[in-house]
């Protein structure tokens, strides 16, 4: 230990000479860092450049849904909007903002100086960019997009597909490896970067959440890949893995993909749970109610997300004994959720609450997460299952648990960490207009689409029948209200990147506790290069 | 600290509910239909249980939460307590919740199994999806036939007003007897699509290449609508299911009416009689527009990179044998269907013309009958 010590002292003293404190000016700084808080602020701005992409898909998709009837785009170019608009949104929004959130604060949390792997860091950001060009450079492709849906099942995106699948294929292919390297430098970093005094029980619930969200992305890219990659040789090197005329079974597409597709569900909340958790506390002034169940809720989420994916596949025609499983299964998830929500509601309980931007967030995420979470729960029920699959009452579903809860959690994040980062207060009368603002239009936005669906609208039409035709225009009108708040949230940041804003302490928050409290603000370029003493 | 939950928030939030009031009303009319059929009522009532279930739920905990919201502040000078635990909770409420669900999981099972078991069956009846239309063959009677979309596309492009059934009508609807179990058997030609009437709560995947099944009994006359719900193509959205559903006296009548067509038909269709140009081209405008618009457009240019262009292309105005063969066995490896099994040899005759005059293509050919015939593969 002592010799490692020594050499990272003098490692540190030699880089001195060269560029450290603060990196060299342009790009180059950003092309070839491997600081932890730069890719994390790469991340981030990459994600949320990928927000407002996937947001305007989904405008197509509203203004063409505002009326019945095919006014502005084409039914092709529908299905190309939903796809992308899927694809962006998980992969290009969702996912990298976590990692970037991982980034910047899981090295400040664990008393870490970096990563523990900087370079494969740089590189795994550096992938993202590549892939997101080449997979939206089919928009330009004769023939468009993939317009099989984000869930491209076969053979509607094998035999069925125009050219651009197999630019979709090699964009897969970047994310999956930028996703796994990712999550194995968050396992390394944890596992061995942690300050003398860190113990696991005493890791932030953050870190927690994103330790079992690395094995869980570790154990489902490679899945994902695989299945792209019969996608690509069934199209295109004469293979019937997904043709029953060559023996192969379309359904096994689903089974392979809803494998991946499902644990991938919590990748894209487990850290928004670990977020809440922290955030919950501070501005409760009370310490986080049932810290150890907590982790054994996300643990015991994390194993159940491996045994339930086949109800994403009900119609399908299963054997009704599968059918009865992944019911069973299914509903199950709604216990160790159903404890989280409980913590966090005992951790308020006799606190003293604050309630400035984050906690708005936060609070908005406990209650929209649960209506999705309830959703859900009625979804697990087979017989009402046949009538919701495929409907708007789906849609409804997944949204209210990633809008209002992963990208909820995402903005609260935010929020909530952006005075550490740049130094001031963000702007907190805009931060409020925005939540309120976002609060209104996201639920005019997505609860109207439970009654679509239940009256029968199925998803993925670019027409309807006249029936659905007042709910579908009142739904549009919040889609573009939600669309137009997320400008506040760029002007916040606007604001706070450029320093404008009273100077925030070291702790920010009154109520913060955590390592990253203990730190100045803005955080040094480089922070615990002699790590700190956790008691 | 500024207070951000002011008095004047919450007037803004109820004026905001109160407003909402009336799209709330409109909503009760906007829950799940209870159908037509036991089952059908069966899935109604689970709906609704763990429907309350959840809003009891919600009712406890968000009450709670919001308890502590209004009370648990510091702006009313409230010091934070500092406990962080309790076993004794974490247990009851992982012990409530897994009870709930065992209750909730019972009908479930008991509906589940009602609805898997299509055994004694009275009528089969196989439903094939296709890009992006509906065949139904009675596996008892010598009927079978598409179901295709008949809202014109006037209506659908707006420039003609649309009719109440918008979307939700077919040239010719699925046709059940009142009182008997229906067995269906599901497959698909080409992609996964998926059969969805609500009025009967079955919504089941025809999967290119397997079986799937699932069976029904109606009791009430009347004509139930729904939709293929899995997205199979760029006209996914235009692929609607109409089940009439008639006594069985009105059924039986139906069903030798329907007989006695398809003997016509077949009986005219040996006979082989030429058509005129004027008549070839009027047939096969229809034809054309119908089944092979939705692909190759009616201007007959495709879509780029998607479907092929027909207009000028080498098939349609030069290799005459090459283009029977392909309207009449489809392109394997690609989304042309085989039309010999779908359309009639004189509507086979009359598009192929079409094709071969339209668009400029301007090649005189004139494709009769006996011509498709020749180039029909001999029957099994």
């Amino acid at each position: 230990m002592s010799t490692n010590e020594h050499s990272a002292t003098a490692h540190t003293d030699h880089d001195h000479a060269h560029h450290d404190h603060k990196p060299g000016g342009g790009i180059t700084r950003w092309l070839y860092t491997t600081n932890h808080k730069d890719i994390g602020t790469l991340y981030l701005l990459f994600s949320l450049l990928m927000f407002f992409i996937g947001g305007i898909f989904a405008m197509v998709i509203r203004a063409e849904l505002f009326q019945p009837g095919l006014q502005l785009v084409q039914p092709q170019f529908f299905n190309q909007m939903t796809t992308l608009h899927g694809l962006i949104m998980v992969f290009g929004a969702v996912m990298p903002a976590f990692v970037g959130l991982a980034n910047w604060l899981v090295p400040m949390m664990i008393g870490a100086p970096d990563m523990a792997l900087p370079r494969m860091n740089n590189w795994s950001f550096w992938i993202l960019p590549f892939s997101f060009t080449i997979l939206l450079s089919t928009l330009f492709m004769d023939g468009g997009a993939p317009a099989a849906g984000w869930t491209f099942y076969a053979p509607l995106s094998t035999k069925y597909s125009g050219d651009s699948t197999a630019f979709f294929v090699f964009a897969v292919h970047l994310l999956g490896i930028s996703s796994i390297m990712g999550a194995m430098n968050v396992i390394v970093t944890i596992f061995n970067l942690r300050a003398p005094g860190m113990t696991w029980m005493k890791l932030p619930l953050f870190v927690w959440t994103w330790l079992i969200t690395a094995f869980l992305l570790i154990a489902v890219m490679p899945v994902l890949a695989g299945t792209v990659t019969m996608v690509l040789t069934d199209k295109y090197f004469g293979t019937s893995f997904f043709d029953a005329a060559g023996g192969g079974d379309p359904i096994m597409f689903q089974h392979i993909f809803w494998f991946f597709g499902h644990p991938e569900v919590y990748i894209m909340i487990l850290p928004a749970f670990g977020i809440v958790s922290s955030i919950v506390p501070t501005f409760a002034r009370k310490p986080l109610f049932g810290y150890e169940s907590m982790v054994w809720a996300t643990s015991s989420i994390a194993f159940l997300s491996f045994i339930v994916w086949m109800h994403h596949m009900f119609t399908t025609g299963m054997p009704v004994t599968a059918e009865l499983f992944f019911m069973y299964s299914t509903m199950l998830i709604a216990v160790p959720t159903g404890v989280k929500v409980f913590n966090w509601v005992a951790t308020m309980w006799r606190g003293a609450m604050t309630f400035e931007t984050p906690m708005m967030f936060a609070l908005a995420f406990i209650v929209l997460f649960t209506i999705g979470g309830f959703s859900g729960l009625m979804l697990a029920i087979v017989p009402a299952d046949f009538q919701y699959q495929d409907t708007y009452f789906v849609v409804a579903h997944f949204h209210y648990v990633l809008v209002t809860g992963a990208v909820f959690s995402i903005v609260a994040a935010v929020y909530y960490w952006l005075p550490k980062w740049t130094g001031v207060m963000y702007d907190e009368r805009l931060g409020q207009l925005h939540f309120w603002c976002s609060l209104v239009s996201v639920n005019m936005l997505f609860f109207p689409m439970h009654f679509v669906g239940l009256a029968g609208m199925p998803r993925r039409i670019p027409d309807y029948a006249l029936q659905f035709a007042n709910f579908n225009a009142f739904i549009s009108i919040g889609g573009f209200l939600f669309g137009l708040s997320q400008l506040i949230f760029l002007a916040v940041i606007f604001k706070a990147i450029r320093r404008k804003g009273v100077k925030a302490t070291d702790q920010v928050w009154e109520g913060a506790e955590g390592l990253e409290w203990t730190i100045p603000s803005p955080a040094p370029y480089h922070t615990f290069e002699t790590p700190p003493h956790v008691k | 600290m500024k207070r951000y939950f002011s008095n004047r928030n919450f007037l803004v939030w109820l004026l905001l509910s109160c407003c909402s009031l009336p799209l709330l009303a409109e909503a009760s009319s906007f829950n799940m239909t209870q159908g037509v059929t036991s089952i059908s009522h069966d899935v109604y009532s689970l709906h609704m249980v763990i429907f309350y279930i959840c809003c009891a739920i919600a009712v406890v905990v968000f009450g709670l939460m919001f308890w502590a919201i209004l009370r648990h502040r510091k702006a009313r000078g409230v010091q934070p307590a500092q406990f962080h635990g309790s076993t004794k909770m974490e247990i009851l409420w992982t012990a409530i919740p897994v009870a709930i669900l065992i209750v909730m999981a019972i009908p479930a099972t008991k509906t589940l199994l009602e609805m898997e078991d299509a055994s004694k069956s009275d009528i089969s009846i196989l439903v094939t999806g296709s890009q992006w239309k509906w065949h139904y063959k009675y596996l008892d009677y010598p009927i079978e036939y598409y179901s295709l979309l008949s809202t014109p596309s006037a209506q659908i492009h707006n420039t003609a007003e649309k009719g109440e059934h918008y979307l939700r009508e077919v040239d010719r609807p699925l046709v059940l007897p009142t009182g008997k179990k229906i067995r269906f058997l599901m497959t698909s030609d080409d992609v996964i699509h998926s059969w969805w009437v609500p009025a009967f709560a079955i919504k089941k995947d025809a999967n290119p290449g397997f079986i799937n099944e699932i069976w029904t009994r109606v009791d009430q006359p009347g004509v139930y609508r729904g939709q293929c719900a899995e997205l199979c193509g760029k006209d996914h959205g235009f692929m609607p299911i109409v089940v009439e559903v008639k006594a069985p006296a009105e059924f039986d009548a139906w069903v030798k009416e329907q007989a006695e067509a398809t003997a016509k038909a077949q009986a005219d269709a040996q006979a082989l009689a030429p058509m005129t140009k004027e008549d070839l081209m009027a047939l096969g405008q229809k034809t054309y527009e119908a089944r092979c618009a939705p692909c190759h457009q009616v201007s007959g240019e495709g879509l780029p990179g998607v479907f092929p262009a027909l207009k000028g292309s080498v098939v349609a105005t030069k290799n005459l044998p090459l283009h029977l063969q392909t309207v009449i066995l489809g392109r394997a490896g690609t989304a042309m269907q085989a039309f010999g099994k779908q359309l009639s040899i004189s509507e086979i005759a009359a598009v192929i013309t079409y094709e071969r005059n339209a668009w400029g293509n301007d090649t005189g050919d004139l494709v009769q009958a006996k011509d498709v015939a020749a180039a029909m593969p001999a029957k099994e």
